[in-house]
């Protein structure tokens, strides 16, 4: 399992990007999205996010998507990052 | 006679007889800078007058406290071309009671003139004027150019109001609105503010996806078969049409094309291509940034036009029925090429027609340059959430990753592919688009309609309908 130590970011607020920020949580996964796309995608980024984070190995943390119409892979890419700036281990 | 002269914007009004129910109106070439609309607005709230229709040939987002007159009742109807997306969002959430009026910049004019949009008090933004009421928007600390827009609202209006920050000595050299028309000349402090009337300078776009779309848009106007001595041509001031004016500058003097007209709003890229021979004239109905300010200033080639001379369905001619190409955006575009100009994706209004339908229904060919996908949202759709400008006016689809031809133009999809242009089908454009967005899922609309889109020729093209706050 993946532990999330601190609060870690990745990603920004342009247009076609996300910004994604991760902090340490007691149980289990809790995530907060705001999208420009939500009516459209939205049930698609929320599943991506917890696949994401499920790959990475974490199983607790807050999480805070802003999304600005990223691409899925764009999405993914800013979960993972945020995961490896907040975990223990680096 | 000396009359004219009004010391102030309110006694202006009361002259005028302004009451209860009428219609005033405003054009737009102050554009976001405009300080005229909010000033003329906030008297007329303070001299107790209610129930109005504001007619604007555009709104923009520095208009906003329009939406507070409309919550306290001062105004109850709104007829414009162009609604920005700050009073846009307003507007879709149902704030107004009666549904906005759209109409194209040329319909506004026909209806003006016909008397199916009257008006009761026009009020000009003028960048000069003299006491009679000549003006013009060429000279002057917030000089905008033409006034093309504000032509009809001077000449069928009840009563005009010019309103100056530069009242020179009679008479004004160079007026474009006469003295003829106007009842009353109010002098203030400033009608706008430089920064937001025109750019400085407007900008071709870097990003390469704009520029693989310009360089494609060129090309298509360039085996179109139109691209031949008496070439006219209109494009819009995005950072992508202005790459394809310039890439179809380079195509011109290279053939050495001597084309006869450019027409629109106008940029300093469309002064660009008169100044290299590219063209005889232009035709100006609205300036963008200061090069064609001051062009249209300097140059006798470069000339102003009415709203009605531009793009009037009603009038015996106008310039768009002697288009060979335009250039135009879309929101949304569907397999049926009807274009979507006024709402986003989510339905919220935020844009209008402005001369769009009028250009696409002149034009000889008319081209939507757009990406494939804008923030995840494919461009092209099964139905668009709003008809701007109906299919049958549009000829070709440019994306960057590939063009499609509405299928009544078979000749000219022929040209297109001995050119080796990709040409491709409008469905495979919106599949491609998807294989990388996602298929998006379609939004509920809302129940209640907030504006009506009018067709430039008569009749309804479609409705808005309102847009509930989850839909964010």
């Amino acid at each position: 399992m993946t532990e999330i130590v601190r609060a870690a970011s990745a990603g920004t607020l342009e247009s076609s990007d996300a910004y994604v920020e991760i902090e340490p949580a007691g149980q289990g996964i809790e995530i907060q999205l705001e999208s420009v796309v939500k009516g459209q995608f939205g049930e698609s980024i929320l599943a991506a996010v917890r696949e994401t984070l499920a790959g990475c190995g974490v199983e607790r943390a807050r999480v805070t998507v802003s999304d600005r119409g990223a691409l899925e892979c764009v999405l993914r890419a800013r979960v993972e990052a945020a995961v490896l700036r907040g975990r223990g281990d680096c | 006679m000396n009359g004219k002269l009004v010391k102030t914007i309110r006694e202006a009004i009361s002259l005028s007889g302004l009451r209860d129910g009428m219609t005033v109106s405003f054009h737009h070439h102050l554009r976001n800078g405009d300080y005229v609309l909010n000033q003329v607005m906030a008297e007329i709230a303070a001299l107790g007058i209610r129930d109005l229709t504001v007619s604007a040939s555009s709104l923009f987002d520095t208009h906003q406290p329009l939406t507070d007159h409309i919550r306290s009742g001062v105004v109850t109807g709104i007829q414009t071309n162009y609604m920005a997306a700050g009073i846009g969002r307003e507007i879709s959430r149902g704030i107004l009671g009666k549904p906005v009026e759209f109409r194209t910049h040329g319909a506004r004019a026909s209806d003006i003139a016909s008397g199916q949009a009257p008006i009761d008090v026009a009020f000009i933004a003028a960048p000069s004027a003299d006491h009679m009421g000549n003006c013009s928007g060429k000279f002057g600390k917030s000089a905008c150019g033409s006034l093309g827009y504000a032509y009809p609202d001077a000449m069928y209006a009840k009563k005009v109001v010019v309103i100056t920050d530069n009242l020179v000595p009679y008479p004004l050299q160079g007026w474009s609105i006469p003295e003829t028309n106007v009842d009353y000349v109010v002098p203030v402090e400033a009608i706008g503010n430089p920064a937001g009337i025109v750019s400085g300078t407007t900008r071709i776009t870097r990003d390469p996806v704009g520029l693989v779309m310009a360089s494609y848009a060129a090309r298509v106007i360039e085996h179109s078969g139109l691209l031949k001595d008496g070439f006219s041509f209109q494009t819009g001031a995005g950072g992508a049409s202005l790459a394809a004016a310039d890439f179809l500058k380079k195509i011109m003097l290279e053939k050495g094309v001597q084309g006869s007209f450019g027409l629109g709003g106008i940029t300093g890229y469309m002064v660009d291509m008169l100044q290299a021979g590219c063209f005889q004239s232009l035709l100006d109905v609205q300036c963008f940034d200061l090069k064609a300010v001051e062009s249209i200033r300097s140059d006798p080639r470069h000339q102003e036009i009415s709203a009605l001379h531009y793009a009037g369905p009603s009038a015996r001619s106008a310039v768009v029925d002697s288009l060979d190409v335009v250039i135009l955006g879309a929101t949304e575009i569907d397999t049926a090429f009807n274009v979507n100009v006024h709402t986003d994706s989510n339905g919220y209004i935020m844009g209008g027609s402005g001369g769009h339908s009028d250009t696409a229904a002149g034009a000889k060919l008319a081209m939507i340059i757009a990406p494939l996908f804008r923030a995840r949202l494919p461009i092209v759709t099964d139905h668009v959430t709003c008809v701007s400008t109906p299919g049958r006016d549009i000829d070709v689809l440019v994306t960057q990753g590939g063009i499609a031809v509405n299928p009544k133009n078979g000749e000219l999809r022929q040209r297109l592919l001995d050119a080796g242009l990709p040409i491709v089908e409008i469905q495979e454009l919106k599949a491609r688009a998807e294989g990388i967005t996602g298929a998006p899922k379609r939004l509920p609309r809302g129940g209640r309609e907030v504006a009506r889109v009018l067709c430039r020729d008569g009749g309804q093209l479609d409705s808005i309908y309102h847009t509930p706050e989850e839909a964010e």
